[in-house]
């Protein structure tokens, strides 16, 4: 029986915190001189991205190198998938070279889990499929929320998150609300109705969830504000009628924030549209945690690489503060 | 051939309202007679297939199937479609036009009824095409290929989006007197959705088909039908409110027949959950309300047929992303069984059954089968309401195993299949088979 990682969907309280407690020890590392573990020495993770990607990319890989494990990358442009090999072989194939792990992204939602259907020996990390979920994307928000409010004595429940922009879309989103819901939080989803639909009321089974189309509205005494991306191909298929037009009624902007949410922190999955869904004031400003959230991204994969593949019983071995 | 007599069975047949216990003789192709119990008891030189505890009934009639042959044929060929049909129970079907290449000249039609011939199993009426290779731009030849066999014309998952060119074809099909069978989904609205537009769907992040991309089609053919007084039948309804645009159509007299595919019955979209290709088809599964609507409609007369939309698919084709996989899942061997379950549960009439399986989808098409009357052809099944058995891939006739209901528990099978009074399925085995 091989461990996954597929979505933060149907992951208790309980669990959630051990990823982020083991990420928050893994911190550390990248801080030190020698950025590097012995954990995963011997072990193979083999990221298979049939999806462009930079950031995700690169921070699965430092992870991976950070902790020992020998990692290569395998880039497959899903558009000429047609023409190529499935899914299932490329998979199938992969499997065969006795990888420990693979991490996959895909531009279909429910590839994470095909693969892990139909892979026997190899644990599955989801690296974002389609538009479901994208759960280290969740995780890594969490720890910089969480080491954002222990500042202030304060852990991660009892919050209020919003979620701006195009939640439709949005597998960073949907990750993250199942995560806020498992925490206790209240979720809101702002944007509107063609992006975010009345529907999502109902998606996540939760009565705290709830649908804002008007900005300052739902931004009203918020504590976190997440900003989506707004990808530029939405206009053609009339979602929006055109970015000026959106970012008007939807960018997240600091007179906003300081009048409705003065006390709240912003982040953003990347890469940015500064001034379509967040102002450049915003991004750059105090209030901003984004790139914070770009450097828990190594840690709390680390995090994820270890608890799937590192050995059962071993403490990792770092400088050993753990929070709960 | 030698006479049969089908001895102590129960007889249903909703076209001529017979439900009791009757003998059937089948002579010279024909039901030559249906007298009480024991009326043959002392006829010579017949041979009699015994039936108590069984239902007797007309062979069904399917509206909708996919035979892949021409073009697919590691799919299904006309043989194994056939064969899964006389199985299931089904002494009719007809199949659609969307073979390599489509069916839009005498020549494919031919092909197809050749083969069907040969197959010596259930009788196969063609659908033809609605427009040329099914591209929506030019109407086919209508009376050539109604002359070579085709009993309904159609273009199948392809919908006709130019209403113009539906006008015509209702118009040429209305002096034929032959219905266009109508995929009803706009294809702006549905957009590459491939599940049920709802919660469901934005939780896992699939493209949705909304409903509304069904209904708007059904409206504007309703009107069509209305305008040209052609014949419209509304292929595989799915959604409540389809379902009121085809009633109050109806009561208005405007001449639409409609029927209901047995998975929009039985599964809903929360069977899609776990990303199950087995469950994709078009259109998509449902939520309850729309179920609920359809079983409204099968209570008051609305939907006119089970139609089984029979759909087969490699392995190959579904094995595949959610959104990539092939559309469609088999049906013949599984929509009798499930109706029965219906009947046995209580929701659903015995009669009302025999009318959606046979003499409602006949009539729909204008068939001279679905009854057992004197005199109508000796398509007659005996089935075994109590059999219960596990539907597994080595029971499926199909080429192909893309079913939703594999491993599911279903009531009722097919003893004894007669076509035109020859007897292709006996012990719920293909007489073919036995004689290899």
């Amino acid at each position: 029986m091989v461990d996954h990682l597929l979505g933060i969907n149907g992951l208790s309280k309980t669990e959630i915190y051990r990823y982020l407690d083991v990420g928050l020890s893994f911190v550390e590392v990248s801080e030190r001189d020698i950025k590097k573990v012995p954990d995963l020495r011997g072990k193979t993770i083999v990221h298979v991205f049939f999806e462009p990607s930079t950031r995700t990319l690169a921070s699965f890989d430092i992870a991976g190198k950070r902790l020992s494990a020998d990692t290569i990358n395998v880039s497959i442009n899903s558009s000429s998938v047609q023409k190529g090999e499935t899914l299932l072989d490329t998979i199938r194939t992969l499997e065969s070279m006795r990888p420990d792990v693979l991490v996959i992204r895909h531009s279909e939602s429910g590839a994470a889990q095909f693969a892990a259907k139909h892979l026997t020996s190899t644990s599955i990390v989801n690296a974002g499929d389609g538009a479901h979920e994208h759960p280290t994307q969740a995780l890594l928000d969490l720890l910089t929320i969480r080491q954002h409010f222990a500042q202030f004595g304060r852990g991660i429940e009892g919050l209020r998150v919003g979620f701006v922009g195009d939640v439709r879309h949005s597998r960073v989103a949907r990750s993250n609300v199942w995560a806020h819901l498992a925490l206790g939080n209240e979720v809101r989803l702002i944007g509107p109705p063609t992006l975010v639909p009345q529907d999502f009321v109902q998606v996540f089974g939760s009565e705290r969830v709830s649908v804002f189309h008007d900005l300052s509205e739902g931004l009203r005494d918020l504590d976190v504000v997440v900003c989506l991306r707004m990808q530029l191909e939405r206009q053609d298929q009339n979602f929006v009628p055109n970015l000026d037009e959106y970012s008007k009624e939807y960018c997240v902007s600091e007179r906003l924030l300081r009048q409705f949410a003065p006390g709240s922190v912003v982040l953003h999955p990347g890469p940015l549209n500064r001034g379509t869904e967040i102002s450049g004031e915003v991004a750059d400003g105090p209030r901003s945690l984004i790139l914070r959230q770009v450097s828990n991204g190594v840690a709390v994969r680390m995090a994820v690489l270890y608890l799937l593949a590192g050995s059962p019983g071993a403490s990792p071995e770092r400088s050993g503060q753990t929070t709960t | 051939m030698q006479p049969v007599v089908i001895e102590g069975g129960h007889v249903i047949d909703a076209a001529s309202g017979i439900d009791g216990s009757f003998d059937v003789l089948i002579q010279d192709g024909v039901v030559a007679a249906i007298e009480k119990p024991g009326a043959f008891r002392s006829t010579m030189d017949v041979r009699r297939v015994e039936a108590a505890g069984k239902w007797v009934m007309p062979g069904c009639v399917d509206l909708h199937v996919h035979l892949r042959e021409p073009g697919e044929e590691w799919k299904e060929t006309i043989q194994t479609g056939a064969e899964a049909a006389v199985l299931g129970g089904y002494t009719s079907i007809c199949c659609m036009p969307n073979t390599k290449p489509a069916n839009d000249s005498a020549e494919i039609t031919r092909f197809i009824l050749e083969k069907a011939l040969s197959a010596g199993a259930a009788r196969v009426l063609p659908i033809g095409a609605v427009s040329m290779e099914r591209k929506g731009k030019q109407i086919a030849p209508y009376s050539e290929l109604a002359k070579a066999g085709c009993v309904a014309f159609s273009d199948d998952g392809d919908p006709v989006a130019d209403a113009g060119l539906m006008r015509r074809a209702l118009e040429w099909c209305l002096m034929l007197g032959l219905p266009l069978a109508c995929h009803e989904e706009d294809r702006n609205l549905s957009c590459g959705g491939c599940m049920n537009e709802s919660p469901l769907s934005l939780r896992m992040g699939l493209k949705g088909f909304p409903g509304v991309a069904e209904d708007v089609m059904i409206a504007r053919d309703i009107e069509l039908a209305r305008f040209t007084r052609g014949k419209v039948h509304i292929c595989h309804v799915s959604t409540a409110r389809g379902v009121e645009l085809i009633r109050r159509a109806k009561n208005d007299g405007i001449p639409v027949t409609c029927e209901v595919a047995p998975h929009h019955l039985v599964l809903s979209d929360q069977a899609v959950e776990g990303y199950d290709t087995n469950c994709k088809m078009m259109p998509p599964l449902k939520d309850h309300e729309d179920v609920q609507g359809l079983f409204a409609g099968l209570a008051d007369g609305t939907i006119d047929a089970i139609a089984s939309d029979h759909a087969p698919h490699d392995r190959d084709s579904k094995q595949v992303e959610f959104s990539r996989a092939a559309v469609g899942v088999l049906g013949l061997q599984t929509s009798l069984p499930l109706l029965v379950e219906m009947c046995l549960a209580g929701t659903m009439s015995r009669t009302r059954m025999v009318d959606l399986l046979c003499a409602g989808p006949a009539k729909a098409f204008g068939l001279p089968y679905g009854s057992i009357r004197k005199g109508s052809p000796a398509d007659v099944i005996v089935l075994d309401p109590k059999r219960e058995w596990i539907f597994s891939e080595d029971l499926v006739r199909s080429k192909s195993k893309n079913s939703p209901f594999l491993g599911r528990k279903l009531v009722g099978a097919t003893d004894h299949v007669f076509v035109g009074g020859k007897q292709v399925v006996a012990h719920g085995r293909l007489l073919a088979d036995s004689q290899r």
